[in-house]
Formats: structure tokens, C-alpha cells, sequence
């Protein structure tokens, strides 16, 4: 499915500002598999991800999607088939858009540039499934969506990703700008939506309790290396007291 | 009433500025100084083509140079990087000299010669046409903003980090944006070259906050929060801008003094919000 080889990527090369952010890592993740990714500020994180989406440049190594060398190619390029939702709600959202208008931005561009954006049957099919979300946003589909509650932005933010399921979905922290009741929904609806659609997702986050309780994968990153590659039988028996050690203060 | 019927017109006439920078300024949020010199582009073009006699031909060839003017600033501004207010300005210092060019080095010229009447030679049925084309040029960009296409420049404008990670070319977006705006632009100054009968290549000085006094009186009016009235808005505030612009002059003001009357207008309207925030701190503070 995904396949870094030998990825580095060094910032300012050169200069004695020099920051390895990525140290020769390779890792294969599976078709349909849930990965949960921890690590400290500052361990390659979110540059994985950026290597992945193509928002940062490889120094040296490859990406493969599905067997095909993506190294070179650019950002829009590959996000037909790489969503990505950040940790901060209005950055997967355009918040003067209304609810539907986000929504058909993700699902009706397949019908060509000239066609309307949001038709009669859609607003039937969004509605079904803002439902599944069970937060009421299905009789909001008029409202511009920068009125909306962080959890809320973030909810359709994720249905947007949903709608139109890439190969591969990056999930870079998504709840850690919400609430704690909002955030563990939010994660719930991830979880489910994942599980049926069939996607394969890479989730980073914070919180090692739910780097456990989700996924079937957890990968710990530390000075730019994946440290640790837990598969799902190894990750049921740990405990968040055998992951703090992980992290250097 | 003949004063007014004609501040009308010319409003209509600048509804169609308007609504090109609309485009830019609310939709992509990146207010585009190519305006002042695609403007006078469209009236020159146009007027060479209606003293050739193809004043129709000669409103297309208008709209067609004001999209070439945008992509040249879209094609500075992505393709190489150019701060987005210097390659407007860019552009529009080169099309100075293109403009002299395109009159053939004449700074003005004059329509009373021209062979073929144009559109807005019958003083009886100008109000009717300039109302359709303001008209339907306001649905068209409408309904286009509803369309999938339309959605993604609206949606560039609002949050370019996600359509950057959607799989939408953001370049491409701005070339849109920016080829369509100042194709409006440019066939409003191509109808205005055939309205007043000539055409000058010091036209498009002021231009931009012309249009941007009509955008903002329409809003101000009629303070829009959907796309729909937004457009409207422009329509209704460049026309009212006018009808102020008329009884301003008829109260005795120079008409050289209207382009001060404008930007002071413009700065006054825009910093209003600023201003009510810090009376109400003043007021705080005192209580």
C-alpha cells in the first residue's frame, strides 16, 4: 500500500542550522490497516506525513503508493488518493462555504467543472450521511460552516475525507484541538467510518491511551527514526507505562 | 433627469468593474492592481476595432485582452513567484506602454467617426442594454460560482491550505480567477470607451477603488452574507456610487478632485469597523 524506502529529509542542509528531520526510514503499511503513530515534538511525525502528501521534499529515498513511485510527484497530484485532516478544524474546512458546498467540494468534482456543485439528489446523500455523524448537521446543510463549533468543522471536515475515500486517509492530530467529549467522538466516528469504508489511515497523536485503544499498528518515532513497530497482537498487551519511556524530556 | 439617467448608465457601465473585482477582491481575497491597466486595454482594443468597424467583435476582443492581461499578473505571481500587489502593478506599468501601442501611439482617440453604430449609439434603448449586460453578467458569474469549478476558486480564496491538499491546482485557480476578473474589467472600459465616444490611455487611473467604492457601498447597503447578494451588491453600490458621484459634482466639485473623493470614501467605509471597536474599548475603559 504505502512503502517509504530509506526516506531522509534533511532541513537546511548545509548550514549550521542544519535538522535531520527524517533518518533513513522505511516502513511498509498494509491495505485496510489502522496505524497510530506517537513521538515527542521535534520526532518526524509530521514530516512522514508531509514526505507522504508531498508537502516536503525527500533528500534522498522514495514513495511508493500502491506499487507506484510518487516520489516526484506534486502535492494536488497525489492527494486524489491521500486525504489529510490537521488538528486545527478550520484548516480542512473553507469557512464562507456553506455545509453542503464543503461537502460537494470533496464529492461532486468527479461530475466535470461546469456542472452544478450541489444538486437536488445530493443534498439527500449528504444528509444521510451527516445523520451517521448524530450531531444535528444534517438541518445545517445551508450554514457557512465558519459558524460551526470546532468539533463540528472537524466532523465534516472528516465526512469530506469520507465522502470521497482515498486510498490512503492522514490523520495528523485531529482531535487534539477539541474538547475532550468532542475529541473521543470524533474518534469514535473516525474509527467507524475507517473500519466501513475499508481505508487505510496513519493517525498521529499525543494521547497514549488512544493510540492503544485504536488501530491495529503503532509505530513510535524518535530523532527522525521509526523506534518501535508494534503489531496488533504485541500493541494489545501494552500499557501506557511502557510507552512514557519513549519520550525524552 | 437627464443628469441622473446618465450617472445611471455609467453606474452600470462601473457595476461591470465591480463585479470583475469582485472576483478578486472577495472571492480570492487578493485585491489585483492589473485593473488599472486592463481597463483601458478593453477601451482600447475596443475602440480600434469599432474605427475598423466591428464594434461587437470589438466588446469580445476587449473581454479576450483583459483575460490575456490577468494571466500575464497569474503567471507572474505563481510561476515565479512575485509578490501578488507588485505583479499587478508589473503588468499594469507594461500595459502603459501596450495600450499606446494598440491606439497606434495616439494618447486618445476619437469614435464620432466611427463607420458602424455600436450598441450604445441609440441614446433611447442604452439604458436597456447596459441594464441586460450588467444584468446577465451578474447570473452568469452566479451561476458559475455554483458550479463545481466556481466552488473551488471561492474555496481557494477562503482556505488555500486545504485546496492545496485536495488534489485542486491552485495555480490554475488563480489564472481563473484572475484571466475572468480582468476580462470584466476590460469590457467594462470597452463599453465606456463606446459610451463617452473616446478612448484615453490615462483612463485607468483610480480604477480599482472606483470599483472596490462600488463593491463596498453595496455591501454596506445591502450587507450580504451569500455569494448571490454579494453580487448584487456590487451591482447596486456601483450605481449608487455614481448617482453620489453626480450630486457631488453638481454640488460644485471639481472633477478632477473625484478620484481624492473616492479613495478618501473608500478609507473612511473600510476603516469604520476599526474605529466602532475602539470607541467601544473607549467607552470600556471609561465606564
Amino acid at each position: 500500500m504505502l512503502e517509504l524506502k530509506n526516506a531522509g529529509v534533511v532541513f537546511n542542509e548545509g548550514t549550521t542550522l542544519e535538522k535531520t528531520a527524517l533518518n533513513d526510514v522505511s516502513v511498509h503499511i498494509q491495505p485496510g490497516e489502522f496505524v497510530t503513530i506517537l513521538g515527542s515534538n521535534g520526532a518526524g511525525k509530521s514530516t512522514f506525513f508531509n514526505v507522504v502528501t508531498g508537502a516536503a521534499k525527500l533528500s534522498k529515498g522514495q514513495v511508493f503508493l500502491d506499487g507506484k513511485d510518487i516520489t516526484d510527484l506534486k502535492e494536488h497530484q497525489r492527494s486524489k488518493n491521500i486525504g489529510r485532516l490537521y488538528q486545527d478544524p478550520s484548516q480542512g474546512t473553507a469557512p464562507h462555504l456553506t455545509v453542503e458546498e464543503n461537502l460537494a467540494l470533496a464529492y461532486s468534482r468527479s461530475r466535470g467543472p461546469f456542472s452544478m456543485a450541489v444538486q437536488k439528489s445530493d443534498q439527500e446523500f449528504f444528509k444521510k450521511n451527516l445523520k451517521r455523524l448524530d450531531m444535528g448537521l444534517e438541518e445545517r446543510l445551508k450554514t457557512p460552516i465558519g459558524l460551526l463549533s470546532g468539533g463540528q468543522r472537524q466532523a465534516v471536515a472528516l465526512m469530506m475525507s469520507v465522502l470521497n475515500p482515498p486510498k490512503l486517509l492522514l490523520l495528523d492530530e485531529h482531535t487534539a484541538a477539541l474538547d475532550p467529549k468532542s475529541a473521543q467522538m470524533i474518534l469514535q466516528i473516525t474509527s467507524q467510518l475507517i473500519k466501513d469504508e475499508k481505508i487505510t489511515a496513519l493517525m498521529i497523536t499525543h494521547n497514549m491511551k488512544d493510540a492503544l485503544e485504536y488501530g491495529d499498528r503503532l509505530l513510535i518515532f524518535h530523532d527522525g527514526k521509526i523506534v518501535k513497530d508494534f503489531s496488533k497482537e504485541e500493541k494489545e498487551k501494552l500499557q501506557v507505562k511502557d510507552l512514557i519511556d519513549f519520550y525524552d524530556i | 433627469m437627464e443628469v441622473i439617467l446618465r450617472a445611471v448608465e455609467l453606474g452600470l457601465i462601473f457595476a461591470i468593474l465591480s463585479l470583475g473585482e469582485y472576483i478578486t477582491v472577495k472571492v480570492m481575497d487578493s485585491p489585483d492592481l492589473t485593473v488599472d491597466g486592463s481597463f483601458v486595454t478593453g477601451g482600447c482594443v475596443c475602440a480600434m476595432l469599432t474605427l475598423a468597424g466591428m464594434p461587437n467583435i470589438g466588446l469580445a476582443a476587449a473581454f479576450a485582452a483583459g483575460v490575456v492581461c490577468g494571466c500575464m499578473t497569474a503567471f507572474l505571481e505563481t510561476k515565479m513567484k512575485i509578490q501578488p500587489l507588485l505583479a499587478g502593478i508589473l503588468t499594469m506599468t507594461g500595459l502603459y506602454s501596450i495600450n499606446l501601442r494598440v491606439m497606434g501611439g495616439a494618447p486618445n482617440v476619437s469614435l464620432f467617426a466611427a463607420p458602424v453604430p455600436t450598441l450604445l449609439s441609440n441614446p433611447d434603448t442604452q439604458l436597456i442594454v447596459l441594464l441586460g449586460a450588467a444584468g446577465l453578467i451578474g447570473l452568469l458569474l452566479y451561476l458559475f460560482f455554483k458550479t463545481n469549478l466556481g466552488l473551488m476558486l471561492r474555496a481557494c480564496g477562503d482556505n488555500e491550505n486545504m485546496v492545496k491538499s485536495s488534489s485542486i491546482n491552485v495555480d490554475n485557480m488563480k489564472f481563473l480567477g484572475l484571466g475572468l476578473s480582468n476580462g470584466l474589467v476590460a469590457l467594462s472600459g470597452a463599453l465606456l470607451a463606446q459610451f463617452q465616444n473616446f478612448a484615453d490611455v490615462t483612463g485607468g487611473t483610480g480604477m480599482l477603488v472606483l470599483g472596490l467604492a462600488g463593491i463596498i457601498i453595496g455591501e454596506a447597503v445591502l450587507r450580504p452574507k451569500t455569494i448571490g447578494v454579494g453580487l448584487s451588491a456590487a451591482v447596486v453600490g456601483a450605481v449608487l456610487y455614481r448617482l453620489l458621484y453626480t450630486v457631488a459634482l453638481q454640488l460644485g466639485f471639481a472633477a478632477t478632485d473625484m478620484n481624492l473623493v473616492s479613495a478618501v470614501l473608500v478609507a473612511i467605509t473600510i476603516s469604520i469597523p476599526v474605529l466602532q471597536r475602539k470607541m467601544k474599548e473607549k467607552r470600556k475603559k471609561n465606564a
